[in-house]
C-alpha cells in the first residue's frame, strides 16, 4: 500500500514538473477565459490562402524564461493579427522551449522540422542560437532572431538575420550619445565578462569611448554566475571618479546595482543597453532608485504612436503586463517575415512541395535587396544588410517619475 | 575606509552562506545525505515572506515567522515523501532524488509565481528612516540589512551548538549521527529524530532566504540553487558535520571571495575561491574543523 501511494506521489510529482514546462505557452491570466489563444493554433484559414509554420525557439522556463516568453507572446500577437485579416497568407505558429541551452535548442529545432516548419523564428538567447543557425544554414530554413544580438549569430550564415542591434553596434551608439550629448568626461563601464551578451556591447563601447576621448576610468566585471554582490565593484567605480557607469547588463543584476549603490551613497549616471529595458517592471522595486537611469532601447512601452499603444493594449489585456522590447521585437519579427513572404514569387508551390531552401533563398533575396524595409514597433523603414544585422535608428530613454520618456 | 567596507560586506556575504551551510551540515551530520533541494527551500522562504509583506502588508517579522513556519513544514513533507521511503538504498540514489526535488521546487516556483524576478523592499531593515548610517564623517556606509544578517547569524550559531549539546533531541541527533541503529535499540526515534532535523533546517533556510534577499533583493525561482551550492562548499570547507565548522566556513568564503574581487580580480573569485577549497581539503580532506575518521572495513 505505502510502495502504491508512493509511486501516486511521483507520478504526481512528474506531472507537476511537465506541467510548469508548458506552463508558460498559455497565458496564465486568470481574466483572460474569454479570449484564450494556446499557441501554435490559429483560426482556420481562408479558402485557398497559403499556410506558412513559423515555428520559434527561445527558453520559457529557467532563468532567461522571462526573455523567451515575452517573445513568444509578441509573436503571438501579431500572428493572431495577420490571421485576423484574413489575407492570402495565414501563419500557423509553434514555440519550442530551449531553456537557454545549445543542445535542448537542438531538439525544440528537431520537433520544429517534425512539425513541418519552413521559417525559423529565433532563437530568443544568443549562445543556442549560434548552435541552431549554424544547423539552419546546412538546412537551408531561412532565420530571423528577435533578440540574439552577437555578430557570431550570423556570421559567415547568410540565411540568418537579426531583429535587434548587434552588441558592438549598441555600445558604440551609446559612446557617441555620450560624447555628444557630454553627458560626463569620467565613466566607468561594469559589465558580466561571463556573458558574450554583455561583454560585445562593453568592449565596443570602450573601443569607441577612446576614440572620442572619453576617459574610461575604470572596467569592472562580474562573473555570470556571481551577480548578487556589486559593492567592490561600485566602490571602485566611486574611487576612479567615474560621474557615468555604463553597464551594459540585463536588468535583473542592474536592479542590484542600483540597490547597492543607493546604499553605499554612490549617485553617478547609470547607462544601460537594450537588456536593461524592464526594471521598471520588476514586481516590488523601489522606481526611485531607477531615477535618472538612461538606457538604449528600440522600443518604450508608454509612447503615444497608434501601433505601440494598439500593441500594448493588446498585449496587456492577453498577458496581464506590460510588454518589453523582447515582445515588440518578437512582434517585428513576424510582420517582417509576413511582409517578406508578400513579395516571394510562387510562395503557394514552394510551401505546397516543402522547398523551404527555395524559400529560403527568395526571402534572403528580399530582406537584402535594399528595397525592402519594414515599419515595426522597434523602428520606422528598418533594412537588412547582407550580413544580416538591421539598420535603424537606436532611440535612448530616461526614467523621470517612475517612467520612461523618450530623450 | 574602503578595506572596512570590503570587511563588512565579506562578513554579511559569508554570514548568509554560514546560515546556508548550517542547514547542510545539520541535515548532513544526522541524515547522512545532501539535500541538495536546500538552496530551493531558501527561495520558497523569500517568496512566502515577500507575499505576506508585500501583498498582504503584514509587518516584515511577521512575514519571517510565517516563511519560517511554512518552510519548517515543508521541509518535513520533503523529508516524508522524497528521502524516507529510500533510507534504506545507497546514499546515491538519494542524492539523485534530492536533485529532483531542486529542480521540482525551482519549476513549481515558476509555475506559481512567474518567471519575472520580484523586488525584495530595500527597506526591509529599516530603523529610523535610514537604510544605514555612515562613520567617520561619511567615509563608511554601513547598512542595518548587514549588521542584522551578521548578529543574527552568530546567534543561530550559538543556539544551534547549545541544543546539539545540552536538550534532548539534540543529544538523541549526536547519537543518530554517530550510528543510527545504535541509536535505534537504545531506544530513540530515529525517524522522529531525522524530521525535526529537517525541520531545523528548513527554518534556517527561511531566515536565510529574507536575509539574502534583504541583502541582495532580487527574486527569482532559481534564486536560491547558487547561493545553495556555495554554502555546500562553505559546510565541505569548514568540514561537513560540525556547525562551528560551517560558520567559520561560510564567514570564509564570504570574506575571501570579497577580498579576491577587491583586491586580486573579479574576473576569477569564484576560481580562487574554489582553488582555496581544494588546497584546504588536499591539507586537511575533512575540513577545517571536520573529525577525519578512517572508513572501517
Amino acid at each position: 500500500m505505502k510502495k502504491v501511494i508512493s509511486m501516486l506521489l511521483v507520478v504526481a510529482m512528474c506531472l507537476c514538473v511537465l506541467a510548469a514546462c508548458g506552463a508558460p505557452s498559455t497565458p496564465s491570466t486568470p481574466d483572460n477565459s474569454g479570449s484564450s489563444q494556446p499557441s501554435g493554433t490559429t483560426t482556420p484559414p481562408a479558402d485557398g490562402a497559403v499556410v506558412i509554420k513559423i515555428g520559434g525557439i527561445g527558453p520559457l522556463t529557467g532563468g532567461a524564461a522571462i526573455y523567451g516568453i515575452a517573445t513568444q507572446n509578441g509573436a503571438q500577437i501579431a500572428v493572431d493579427e495577420i490571421n485576423a485579416l484574413g489575407g492570402d497568407i495565414q501563419i500557423e505558429y509553434d514555440f519550442q522551449d530551449d531553456t537557454n541551452v545549445a543542445e535542448t535548442a537542438v531538439s525544440a529545432y528537431n520537433n520544429l522540422k517534425d512539425w513541418g516548419v519552413n521559417i525559423i523564428y529565433g532563437t530568443t538567447t544568443t549562445s543556442p542560437c549560434v548552435t541552431i543557425s549554424s544547423e539552419t544554414y546546412a538546412d537551408r530554413y531561412f532565420q530571423l532572431t528577435p533578440s540574439a544580438s552577437s555578430p557570431d549569430v550570423t556570421a559567415g550564415k547568410d540565411n540568418v538575420f537579426q531583429m535587434c542591434f548587434t552588441d558592438p553596434n549598441q555600445g558604440v551608439t551609446a559612446a557617441n550619445y555620450v560624447s555628444e550629448e557630454g553627458l560626463a568626461s569620467k565613466v566607468a563601464v561594469l559589465y558580466n565578462n561571463g556573458d558574450a551578451y554583455s561583454t560585445g556591447i562593453a568592449q565596443g563601447f570602450i573601443d569607441q569611448a577612446n576614440t572620442l576621448g572619453l576617459e574610461v576610468v575604470t572596467e569592472q566585471t562580474f562573473p555570470a554566475d556571481t551577480n548578487t554582490d556589486f559593492n567592490v565593484q561600485l566602490t571602485a567605480c566611486k574611487d576612479a571618479g567615474a560621474e557615468l557607469v555604463f553597464m551594459p547588463i540585463y536588468y535583473t543584476p542592474a536592479s542590484l546595482v542600483l540597490a547597492q549603490a543607493s546604499q553605499m551613497g554612490y549617485d553617478p549616471l547609470f547607462f544601460g543597453g537594450d537588456g536593461m529595458d524592464g526594471i521598471l517592471g520588476i514586481e516590488g522595486f523601489d522606481t526611485a532608485l531607477a531615477e535618472g537611469l538612461m538606457l538604449l532601447t528600440p522600443f518604450n512601452a508608454t509612447a503615444t504612436d497608434e501601433r505601440t499603444v494598439s500593441f500594448v493594449e493588446k498585449y496587456e489585456a492577453t498577458y496581464g503586463e506590460i510588454p518589453n522590447q523582447f515582445a515588440a521585437d518578437g512582434y517585428d519579427c513576424i510582420y517582417a517575415i509576413y511582409e517578406a513572404c508578400q513579395q516571394v514569387d510562387g510562395l503557394a508551390d514552394m510551401i505546397a512541395n516543402g522547398d523551404n531552401a527555395a524559400l529560403c533563398d527568395a526571402l534572403i533575396a528580399i530582406f537584402t535587396s535594399g528595397e525592402f524595409s519594414v515599419d515595426g514597433l522597434t523602428g520606422l523603414g528598418m533594412t537588412w544588410q547582407a550580413n544580416g544585422e538591421v539598420s535603424k535608428a537606436p532611440m535612448v530613454v530616461g526614467v523621470e517619475n517612475g517612467a520612461y520618456v523618450t530623450k | 575606509m574602503t578595506f572596512l567596507g570590503h570587511v563588512i560586506t565579506g562578513l554579511s556575504l559569508g554570514s548568509i552562506y554560514a546560515i546556508i551551510a548550517l542547514g547542510y551540515t545539520m541535515v548532513y551530520g544526522i541524515a547522512k545525505m545532501l539535500n541538495f533541494a536546500h538552496g530551493d527551500v531558501i527561495m520558497v522562504g523569500a517568496y512566502i515572506c515577500f507575499i505576506f509583506v508585500m501583498n498582504l502588508g503584514l509587518p516584515p517579522l511577521l512575514g519571517i515567522i510565517i516563511a519560517m513556519a511554512v518552510c519548517t513544514v515543508l521541509g518535513i513533507i520533503i523529508e516524508r515523501l522524497a528521502y524516507k521511503p529510500l533510507r534504506s538504498v545507497p546514499s546515491l540514489a538519494v542524492l539523485i532524488t534530492a536533485i529532483g526535488v531542486s529542480y521540482f521546487l525551482q519549476n513549481a516556483a515558476q509555475l506559481i509565481w512567474g518567471a519575472s524576478p520580484k523586488s525584495f523592499p530595500t527597506t526591509f531593515f529599516n530603523f529610523g528612516g535610514n537604510q544605514g548610517f555612515t562613520l567617520f564623517e561619511g567615509q563608511l556606509n554601513v547598512n542595518y540589512a548587514a549588521i542584522v544578517t551578521i548578529c543574527i547569524c552568530v546567534i543561530i550559531m550559538i543556539a544551534l551548538t547549545i541544543f546539539t549539546s545540552k536538550s534532548k533531541m539534540g543529544k538523541a541527533m549526536r547519537a543518530c549521527s554517530e550510528d543510527k541503529n545504535a541509536a535505534r535499540l537504545m531506544g530513540i526515534n530515529v525517524d522522529k529524530t531525522i524530521s525535526v532535523t529537517f525541520a531545523i533546517g528548513s527554518a534556517l533556510a527561511a531566515v536565510a532566504g529574507v536575509l539574502m534577499c534583504s541583502t541582495y533583493p532580487t527574486l527569482m525561482p532559481t534564486t536560491g540553487s547558487l547561493p545553495g551550492i556555495k554554502a555546500f562548499t562553505a559546510a565541505v570547507f569548514g568540514g561537513i558535520g560540525s556547525i562551528p565548522g560551517a560558520f567559520l566556513g561560510g564567514i570564509l568564503l564570504g570574506l575571501i571571495e570579497t577580498f579576491t574581487k577587491a583586491y586580486i580580480t573579479t574576473d576569477l573569485s569564484d576560481a580562487i575561491v574554489f582553488a582555496v577549497l581544494i588546497v584546504v581539503l588536499i591539507v586537511k580532506p575533512a575540513g577545517l574543523l571536520g573529525k577525519y575518521r578512517p572508513e572501517k572495513v
